[in-house]
């Protein structure tokens, strides 16, 4: 691979499709959170509608899937040729002063696959009508794909609800060092504006998996 | 003091190599790590046993020769020196210090503790000069130079090449070496004429040479004795980018 493509490239491809993929978190947060700022579900239902059939989002949700290949296959390629950099480790484990979450980007980043793999099937597969079959609700005059209730139904099953706030947690830790890294590796550092970008990259983990795990606790404790 | 040695001993570069405990006695804590180290070859050569062969030059933390992992840090407990300038008296009595030689692949070990770091030399060689004719030397202020530009390009050219940024980097990653390389002359007037030539040419010999790919974990900045910073490796980023795309 590093024939074709050098370190440096893979890495600023890397950050494009991390920070990308961070944008779509925020448009997914937000719909997310229709469920809880609205008393019904109609406003949801009215968004998933929307997304699931306005066709600039048809066409985007491709664009969006390459994201996420291209994310997933240059980090297992990567961590792959950094464990190959190294065939015979220390006997002392390296104690250097270090980006804690850095360390374990390879662990988080698969954990969260699996997690984008269990809520591809749970969610994304039923919407397409590929799994299962989704009741239908009226908003507006107009029959939509009762997503709400899925989505409700799913985050009152108390291991659901562990297991979806565990894999946010670490969604978190991956973000955590994964805002400030894009920035390093697309070169974007500046004594004026880093200070900013690091601050701002563990603010943006926080709120980001806080305001997502809300949303199932809100709906298993009070809804 | 006394301590407890745990030192790799490898007779070559092709053979299998182990852990060796040793003992030393009645160190002086004013001794220099290294100065520690010659007493326990003394002290084997005069039982007709093999010295540890270690790296070591110019032991005032300015050749970047010495090297060494010593209890899970390059250079040692201390921040910002080199082996040579780490003293005895950061440890403890009677405690077991692990010695292991820098661990990477493009850095194979010729013989215990020393290791054959040629590959950085590779990449100088692959672009870290200038070749265009540059004449005599100016005048001081013939060549007008940002003061700020002045102190980065000074503070990346101190780099010694120890590759202890690659020892400590849990992927054996020689950027921070390269950066400051490549940050050098690119901060400089006679530098940048080829700069974006230079970046491509000495990151593609990285890459070949097998070290690891930067996750941005930092510890080579942590371990750096020179305390080259990680901005350099961020400024190599982008000459890269800008490189590729113009």
């Amino acid at each position: 691979m590093s024939k074709f493509y050098s370190s440096v490239t893979k890495k600023i491809w890397m950050s494009f499709m991390g920070l990308f993929l961070m944008t779509f978190l925020v448009v997914h947060l937000s719909i997310n959170l229709l469920l809880v700022f609205s008393p019904t579900t109609n406003l949801f239902n009215e968004a998933s509608h929307f997304m699931g059939t306005n066709p600039f989002i048809q066409l985007f949700q491709w664009i969006l899937f390459a994201g996420f290949v291209v994310h997933i296959i240059l980090g297992l390629i990567l961590q792959i040729e950094n464990w190959v950099a190294r065939p015979k480790g220390y006997r002392v484990k390296a104690i250097s002063e270090e980006s804690f979450f850095s360390k374990y980007m390879i662990h988080t980043g698969v954990i969260i696959f699996i997690f984008l793999a269990i809520h591809f099937v749970n969610f994304f597969l039923v919407a397409k009508g590929i799994i299962g079959e989704i009741p239908k609700t009226l908003v507006d005059g107009k029959s939509v794909d009762d997503m709400g209730a899925l989505v409700i139904a799913l985050f009152k099953m108390p291991y659901y609800v562990i297991g979806y706030l565990i894999a946010l947690m670490i969604l978190g830790f991956h973000l955590d060092h994964g805002f400030q890294s894009a920035f390093q590796s697309l070169g974007l550092n500046h004594p004026k504006y880093t200070p900013f970008v690091k601050g701002f990259g563990h603010f943006f983990a926080v709120i980001i998996t806080v305001a997502f795990m809300s949303i199932p606790l809100i709906i298993y404790f009070i809804k | 003091m006394d301590l407890k040695l745990k030192i790799w001993r490898q007779p070559s570069a092709h053979a299998d190599g182990k852990f060796v405990d040793y003992q030393v006695h009645e160190i002086s804590k004013d001794a220099s790590f290294l100065e520690m180290l010659d007493i326990l070859n003394e002290e084997l050569v005069n039982k007709g046993e093999d010295p540890v062969a270690f790296d070591h030059d110019c032991r005032e933390g300015i050749c970047g020769m010495c090297s060494l992992f010593i209890n899970g840090r390059p250079h040692g407990p201390d921040t910002a020196i080199t082996t040579c300038q780490l003293h005895m008296r950061r440890f403890k009595d009677g405690e077991t210090v692990t010695i292991e030689p820098w661990r990477a692949k493009p850095f194979p070990v010729i013989k215990d503790l020393m290791v054959d770091r040629s590959a950085f030399d590779e990449i100088i060689q692959a672009g870290g000069f200038v070749s265009i004719a540059t004449g005599g030397v100016p005048d001081a202020n013939a060549i007008p130079i940002r003061k700020q530009n002045a102190d980065l390009a000074m503070d990346a050219a101190a780099c010694i090449g120890c590759g202890a940024c690659v020892a400590a980097c849990k992927n054996a990653s020689a950027m921070l070496f390269v950066s400051a390389k490549v940050s050098q002359f690119a901060l400089l007037p006679q530098g940048k004429v080829e700069a974006k030539e230079r970046v491509q040419m000495m990151v593609a010999r990285m890459d070949e040479l097998g070290f690891g790919n930067c996750t941005n974990t930092y510890a080579c900045e942590a371990e750096c004795p020179k305390e080259i910073s990680v901005t350099n490796i961020a400024r190599m980023n982008r000459e890269f980018l800008v490189a590729k795309l113009s």
